[in-house]
């Protein structure tokens, strides 16, 4: 009995690596003091009412902000033991296969619960806000959403200790990552933990699409809408024709393990190929899925701190559209060097280059929007402003890489690791970091410390220029991605010492944000007018942060920048503006379904991984139990009487 | 869809509610169509794999699927009954079509379960070879989602039972007719891709 | 002020970089930059065509950023126009609509014409040689079916002769890379890819794996040899005359995964890579590319040509909508092995 526990408990914990056990007990800490914490202040009624059974969408925003700034903790911390072990060559400080598991695990953790989930909050802090809305179209399915995405990065991140992360690369090539070639568990808390969050982003994708397309306050008409609305729209259209491809994919995989299918496997007439087609058939469209809503986050904060409307808005609509529609055209330059044949290659070359022209027309706009404005270097600026001679590098490599012969030698090369980097931290961390920055104060009511804040931007700048422009050089120099080690007769040394350096410095940037967030709670600059940067469009027309409500009073829409022509006319004495009259409000009811729902699914993706039937049975029937009991209810809303909205728009400062 | 798309009202009323659900719906059939765009795509490219094991002709009973084709086709426009049935407000009868869609659904289920334990008893299971992998997985994913709507169905008959005909019942009959008719037309291209080219 | 000083270290490190890379390109460490045989060279010069005409936008456009955030910023007394509702001119759309279009249409022209240069032999006057790749966990196997020896984690080739790659797996996919002589191709199970290469001058080139495959991936490097001709020639009697052979017993061994020290064998079971092509080849008919020329090739050696992963090929060609053109495909590589059907 004894022997069978400890062969259990060999196997099902991760052993042998202090980093491991240090990573035990730091978790365990941090969950007793969590657990303490709450019970002394007796919180836990106030966590679940206010929180996990939450419908609001602000409130689901900043929770899934809190996750992601979390995952960018995790994935950071990777991405420094891979440079420490690759500072020098021939460093011991990690065996193959956890260096292996660890740029699996940043890679995912990355893309799939750093930059998804942060790209989820802005969605959810800003789109109803911005368009003049009470909230998404289903906010229930919202908050589904949020668990699912919160317990399917739990179980991916359970693989750090508990049986073994995945090794194959964050995209899972088989045969690499069958049964036959990584025989661990690791794979399948991949498998599960993306399958489980990525029904949650379909469901968003379905969810702010409708949102946007149906939940404008009247006026706004498509053409009048803010133009990070717009990047979420599109991002939203892709999401719903990737995502499904994604689901098929990881499945597909799935089954080969579970059920020994041949369908991606070397043997049994099983076609390898196929999944990396598929793979990327969604991973290349997911670039854009989180890069769109980055290019809206500039064009609000370019054309809020320039004080000029956005240059060419019809323009930036149309390449943003051009952008999702060609994202589906492009997948096959990820594998040029797969002897698929010239008619192929060139077919993916060129639509791949065709997508640097709208992407170099929305930053002529953008320069354009500066240019006769009056611009103000204030933190969400300043990273629009770092963004762009980073991204027209990153899109300038990204053009050489489509040049499909020159790419059968940038193909898996540093080069290539330094493009993508390029863009996606460049591109994406940058928009959702200046993003974060300028809609801090509408989530909080306070604005983040300047000064810590400036830290934190010159450290990420510089380190990330001195990280990754070594890299383009070692791709010249021979050095592939994901090797674990290297030798001194190469000459990629120096510049290998050189990328830790910068890492490290984007490392000691992030420490000074995290410490910018905890001296501005106490210390930052209030924000009482709920218009802070002086902004131009309608989230900045209510308090900071938003009443449970959002607008008392629904506005009427009339102009792009709506918010700042009716300062300008209130300026002007030009206002006409009819005395608002105040209805009961319709809202949603909490529901802890989508908390236990998830929870239920977490349940059968643990079972899946370690082949428990009955964690699976459990599992499944509990998310069919939940859906049913959800089906039944029929009183799902409420409404908020008038005497109640305009107490809380009083207290809040607003006479209505 | 068009008519919702064009219909532009902002009274958050209850009947707007609803509607924006089922242009949701519509979103969701969608993706699910890309689901099964995606599985057919592996079924082609899988479709001559047969790493040396049996093939779908030698294999393939059509009178049987060809059964299960009817009753599906069947069912469809059973639900469609029903969806007019709603129309008129007429409670039972629309219990009483959806009731019998569900028996079609079902014996459609029992159908297919007869079919893959038939197969895999005659050295054609899912591990046998690619082909299997994909026919499995193609196949049994529409059958997945027929049964998913088997127990849709029955809550939704004891919500009618319930509620009657409102404006969130109707929304819910509304949706789950997509959904049938939805997967009956996946059954047809099933059908002939799988089935009919399997055999010739 | 914050922009100035971020302008000057921005621009320090670009341009550092920038040096660093062109001012040692020479250098012998910056293999890519230093092609040794004309396919390295066609991608070397496409290298160099596509800096220039990137540069010929993002320069500019660098310049531009920094000139409008320090003429524009907002500090009293600063005099320079202020527009705010300056917000479309159809004229300059049009020309920066224009510009990635013109860029792009020549960097597509250069493109275009190199990926099909590629898929020829280098040099046409001289008869190539053939040597097969196998990429095994953690090794590379090499067999010269024309000279009947094998080599594991080396390989010779003779100077100024066109070298005709043919590659497969038995073991995850990889990607065969000589940084100095060709880029890359992958190697797959059940797949005969090709790849062209030529050395100009003699010497050792590094090569690598430059695939993930796991555990042992970061040892997969290899030597390249290039010596003229007559040495090639001494090399392969001495290998023929010394060596011991390869049994199938050494091959199951070396598919074992695990290291290898270079090995050299004076022979190896005869249709040893073809076997190894179709033991899981059997039912990838359906890819394009890469297999069509995997048959054309296979039809010179094998006679019992397998008809149903004939037909699957053929079948699927069509139905791989992404794939257009894999009957033109076919026939081009048809073309390259010199077959007749």
């Amino acid at each position: 009995m004894w022997e069978d526990i400890k062969s259990f408990a060999s196997t099902f914990f991760v052993t042998g690596d202090p980093l491991i056990y240090g990573a035990d007990v730091a978790i365990v800490l941090t969950t007793l003091a969590i657990v303490f914490v709450l019970t002394k202040y007796k919180k836990w009624g106030w966590l679940w009412r206010e929180w996990l059974t939450t419908v609001d969408h602000k409130k689901i925003g900043i929770m899934y902000l809190i996750c992601s700034l979390l995952m960018l903790f995790r994935g950071g911390v990777d991405a420094l033991l891979m440079r420490l072990q690759l500072a020098l060559p021939n460093v011991e400080f990690l065996h193959s296969e956890h260096y292996n598991a660890i740029f699996t695990t940043h890679g995912t953790i990355m893309i799939l619960f750093m930059a998804m989930p942060m790209m989820f909050a802005l969605f959810n802090i800003v789109v109803p806000l911005q368009i003049g809305a009470r909230d998404v179209a289903y906010p229930f399915l919202n908050a589904l959403s949020f668990w699912l995405f919160f317990f399917g990065a739990m179980l991916f991140n359970l693989s750090f200790v508990i049986g073994g992360s995945a090794e194959s690369g964050w995209l899972a090539y088989p045969p690499l990552s069958e049964k036959m070639f990584s025989p661990g568990v690791g794979q399948d808390f991949y498998i599960w933990g993306i399958q489980i969050s990525g029904i949650g982003s379909l469901a968003t994708g379905i969810n702010f699409l409708v949102t946007i397309l149906k939940m404008r306050a009247p006026g706004m008409s498509l053409m009048k809408m803010p133009l990070f609305s717009w990047s979420v729209l599109s991002s939203c259209i892709t999401i719903i024709y990737a995502f499904p491809i994604l689901t098929v994919t990881l499945a597909l995989l799935f089954i080969d393990r579970y059920l020994g299918a041949h369908i991606f496997t070397m043997d049994g007439g099983g076609n390898p190929m196929m999944y990396v087609n598929l793979i990327w058939m969604w991973g290349h469209p997911e670039v854009y899925i989180v890069v769109l809503p980055a290019f809206g986050i500039f064009s609000e904060i370019v054309a809020t701190f320039s004080k000029k409307q956005i240059f060419g808005y019809k323009s930036m609509v149309f390449a943003m559209i051009i952008i999702s529609v060609l994202s589906f055209f492009t997948w096959a330059h990820h594998f040029f060097t797969m002897g698929a044949g010239a008619d192929v290659n060139s077919f993916f070359a060129i639509s791949t280059m065709a997508i640097a022209i709208p992407t170099g027309v929305k930053v002529f706009n953008w320069l354009f929007t500066m240019f006769r404005g009056r611009i103000q270097l204030k933190q969400p600026m300043l990273w629009t402003i770092a963004f762009i001679p980073c991204f027209v590098i990153g899109g300038a490599t990204g053009v050489m890489l489509a040049v499909a012969p020159a790419d059968y030698q940038y193909h898996n090369s540093y080069f290539l690791i330094a493009h993508f980097h390029q863009v996606l931290i460049g591109g994406v961390v940058f928009g959702y970091l200046a993003g974060i920055y300028y809609w801090w104060p509408k989530m909080f009511g306070f604005k983040l410390d300047e000064r810590l804040g400036k830290w934190g931007f010159w450290l990420w700048n510089i380190g990330f220029y001195v990280c990754f422009m070594p890299q383009y050089a070692l791709g010249f120099m021979g050095m592939t991605r994901r090797l674990y080690t290297y030798g001194w007769d190469l000459g990629w040394a120096p510049l290998n010492l050189v990328s830790t350096v910068g890492a490290f410095m984007m490392g000691l940037g992030f420490v000074f944000q995290v410490w910018q967030i905890a001296y501005s709670i106490k210390h930052g600059e209030r924000d009482t007018t709920g218009d802070p940067w002086n902004g131009r469009t309608l989230e900045w027309s209510i308090p900071s942060p938003a009443p449970v409500y959002n607008f008392a009073v629904i506005p009427q829409v009339k102009e792009a920048d709506d918010w700042w022509a009716t300062k300008q006319a209130r300026a002007n004495g030009t206002a006409n503006e009819a005395p608002a009259k105040l209805e009961p409000i319709h809202m949603p009811k909490n529901s802890g379904i989508p908390f236990i729902m998830s929870f239920f699914w977490f349940i059968a993706g643990f079972g899946f991984v370690w082949g428990w039937t009955w964690w699976i049975v459990i599992g499944l029937a509990g998310v069919g139990i939940s859906m049913l009991v959800r089906s039944f209810q029929y009183d799902t809303d409420y409404y908020i009487p008038v005497d109640e909205v305009r107490r809380t728009e009083a207290s809040l400062g607003r006479a209505v | 869809m068009q008519q919702t798309m064009a219909h532009h009202d902002h009274d958050h009323g209850h009947e707007d509610h609803e509607s924006l659900k089922v242009l949701g719906f519509w979103i969701f059939l969608v993706t699910d169509c890309i689901l099964f765009g995606t599985l057919f795509a592996t079924y082609a490219v899988l479709m001559h794999s047969y790493a040396g094991g049996p093939t779908g002709k030698e294999m393939f009973q059509l009178p049987g699927v060809i059964a299960s084709t009817f009753i599906l086709l069947t069912s469809s426009f059973t639900s469609g009954l029903a969806m007019l049935a709603m129309h008129k407000g007429k409670v039972k009868q629309v219990i009483g079509w959806l009731a019998i869609t569900a028996v079609l659904g079902l014996a459609f289920v029992v159908l297919e379960v007869t079919e893959f334990s038939h197969l895999v008893a005659e050295g054609a299971a899912i591990y046998t070879s690619a082909y299997w992998s994909a026919f499995y997985v193609l196949v049994g994913t529409h059958g997945l989602h027929v049964t998913l709507g088997l127990f849709w169905m029955a809550a939704l008959m004891i919500q009618l039972g319930k509620h009657g005909i409102t404006a969130v019942t109707k929304r819910k009959i509304t949706n789950l007719g997509l959904y049938w008719h939805f997967l009956d037309v996946v059954w047809i291209f099933l059908f002939t891709v799988v089935y009919l080219m399997g055999v010739m | 002020m914050g922009a100035r000083k971020w302008l000057g270290r921005v621009q320090f490190w670009i341009m550092a970089v920038l040096a660093s890379v062109l001012l040692s390109g020479c250098g012998s460490e910056y293999m890519v930059l230093n092609p040794k045989g004309p396919v390295a060279e066609t991608q070397y010069n496409l290298i160099i065509i596509s800096v220039i005409l990137v540069s010929i936008v993002i320069l500019p456009v660098l310049a531009i950023t920094f000139y409008i955030v320090w003429r524009y910023r907002d500090k009293p007394g600063n005099k320079a126009p202020y527009q705010p509702e300056w917000a479309h001119n159809t004229t300059l759309e049009v020309i920066w609509w224009g510009i990635p279009v013109v860029i792009i249409a020549i960097l597509g022209y250069f493109t275009v014409r190199d990926t099909y240069a590629l898929v020829e032999p280098p040099n046409k006057e001289v008869k190539p040689i053939t040597v097969q790749v196998t990429s095994l966990d953690w090794k590379w196997m090499f067999t010269y079916p024309e000279q009947n020896i094998a080599t594991v984690n080396y390989v010779h080739i003779p100077v100024g002769v066109p070298v005709q790659f043919e590659l497969t797996a038995e073991a995850p996919m990889n990607s065969f890379w000589v940084p100095q002589l060709a880029g890359q191709i992958y190697t797959m199970p059940g797949m005969a890819m090709g790849l062209w290469l030529q050395a100009d001058e003699p010497g050792e080139y590094f090569g690598t794996g430059a695939n993930f495959t796991g555990k042992g991936f970061a040892h997969m490097q290899f030597k390249v040899i290039a010596e003229p001709q007559e040495e090639f020639d001494k090399w392969v009697q001495q290998v023929k005359n010394t060596a011991p052979g390869m049994t199938r017993q050494d091959y199951e061994n070396l598919v074992k995964p695990g290291l290898s020290d270079r090995l050299t064998y004076s022979s190896f079971p005869p249709g040893l890579f073809e076997e190894i092509v179709k033991k899981y080849g059997h039912a990838h008919g359906n890819h394009p590319g890469g297999m069509n020329h995997y048959k054309n090739n296979l039809k010179n050696n094998d006679d019992q040509h397998d008809e149903g992963h004939q037909g699957g090929g053929q079948q699927d060609a069509g139905q791989h909508g992404s794939h257009g053109g894999n009957d033109a495909q076919a026939s081009h590589q048809h073309d390259m092995s010199g077959t007749n059907h």
